[in-house]
């Protein structure tokens, strides 16, 4: 029998996952369960949504309403769900290609209805599943299958692209900073909004081979450091932030939430009573 | 809570041999052996749970020993 809480949030028959060695996925989902865990909740009233892709494998193995919906629709699909059902929490797994390119219009829409879902994209820069392709998080001039001489596109910043879009609370965390990463989703998790939390996977087998960044260890070593708290960001030049990777918090509004307005127009201009 | 023991478990069948544990853990106290966890020295384990935050496979855990 596995540790307590692994016993209790994930489905034992489906374990081992299928995720490569040294793969940040595996300590991401287990934040994710942490989280919810620590905020007490209701296990019947949490639904996991997840797309496809390596990180949307996590739907499979934690064990609550879970539902591993098409590519890039995970938050078309969660939209639908907290409407239904706004008595739910619903958190979305997603990757990082999921999220913002097959998913992109999805993710900016959801963030400007400010609609209440947790949002934790597993960021491992690249397209893992399908042979290491690069995706939009990918960092200009790193190297993906597609990408043999150098990416030379620019790459997203999720919590940036989604508090522009309307997101009420983003932040980063990373495979290697646990317990703040279990934090920033508590948080994402109680604020009533839409809240996305880029958290920092890593990928041992693509993007590290790829880009020659050794092995899990010293990828996580990495995260270690070359991690900046956001606050701390403030206060350093552009120059010293290069190579750095900005985590923790990065913004926190209260705003009105999508699912609670459109029950009050039902209530304003419904028919019957 | 101070005074709760802590023994260290492992599931090397879960265990892929990523080596993340034994990088992290601040007293050796584990080793890979044929890509597989197991726990070299026992007694130097200060059941910091260092090895359990960061287990991408879950395949080593500390558990609450029984009275």
């Amino acid at each position: 029998m596995p540790s307590e809480l692994v016993y209790q949030y994930f489905r034992q028959a489906k374990l081992p996952h299928i995720w490569c060695p040294g793969c940040g996925h595996g300590i991401l989902m287990k934040d994710v369960v942490t989280a919810v865990d620590n905020l007490g909740l209701d296990r019947g009233k949490v639904c996991i949504v997840s797309g496809i892709g390596c990180s949307s494998r996590a739907a499979g193995y934690m064990d609550f309403d879970t539902i591993h919906t098409t590519h890039g629709r995970a938050i078309a699909f969660a939209t639908g769900i907290k409407l239904a059902n706004p008595e739910l929490t619903v958190i979305v797994i997603t990757g990082d290609g999921d999220a913002s390119a097959i998913g992109g219009n999805h993710l900016i829409h959801a963030c400007r209805r400010n609609i209440d879902l947790t949002v934790v994209v597993f960021n491992n820069n690249i397209y893992g599943m399908t042979g290491g392709q690069y995706s939009p998080t990918t960092p200009t001039g790193d190297f993906g299958t597609t990408a043999p001489y150098g990416n030379i596109d620019n790459s997203f910043d999720l919590p940036d692209l989604a508090r522009s879009a309307g997101a009420t609370y983003t932040g980063r965390g990373t495979a290697f900073h646990v317990p703040q990463t279990i934090k920033l989703i508590e948080n994402g998790i109680k604020n009533k909004g839409l809240s996305l939390i880029d958290c920092m996977s890593v990928c041992p087998t693509y993007y590290g081979r790829k880009n020659k960044k050794g092995s899990a260890v010293d990828m996580m070593k990495w995260q270690r450091d070359n991690a900046v708290d956001y606050k701390k960001a403030q206060t350093m030049t552009e120059e010293e932030l290069k190579g750095k990777l900005i985590i923790g918090e990065m913004y926190h509004k209260e705003m009105p939430e999508y699912t609670a307005e459109y029950q009050k127009l039902i209530e304003r201009v419904g028919g019957a009573k | 809570m101070a005074n709760v023991k802590k023994k260290l478990c492992v599931k090397p069948e879960w265990c892929k041999g990523c080596g993340i544990c034994v990088a992290f853990c601040p007293k050796q106290t584990l080793k890979l052996v044929k890509q597989k966890i197991t726990i070299a020295d026992p007694d130097s384990c200060i059941a910091c749970g260092m090895c359990e935050m960061r287990c991408p496979d879950y395949a080593i855990w500390l558990e609450k020993e029984a009275e």
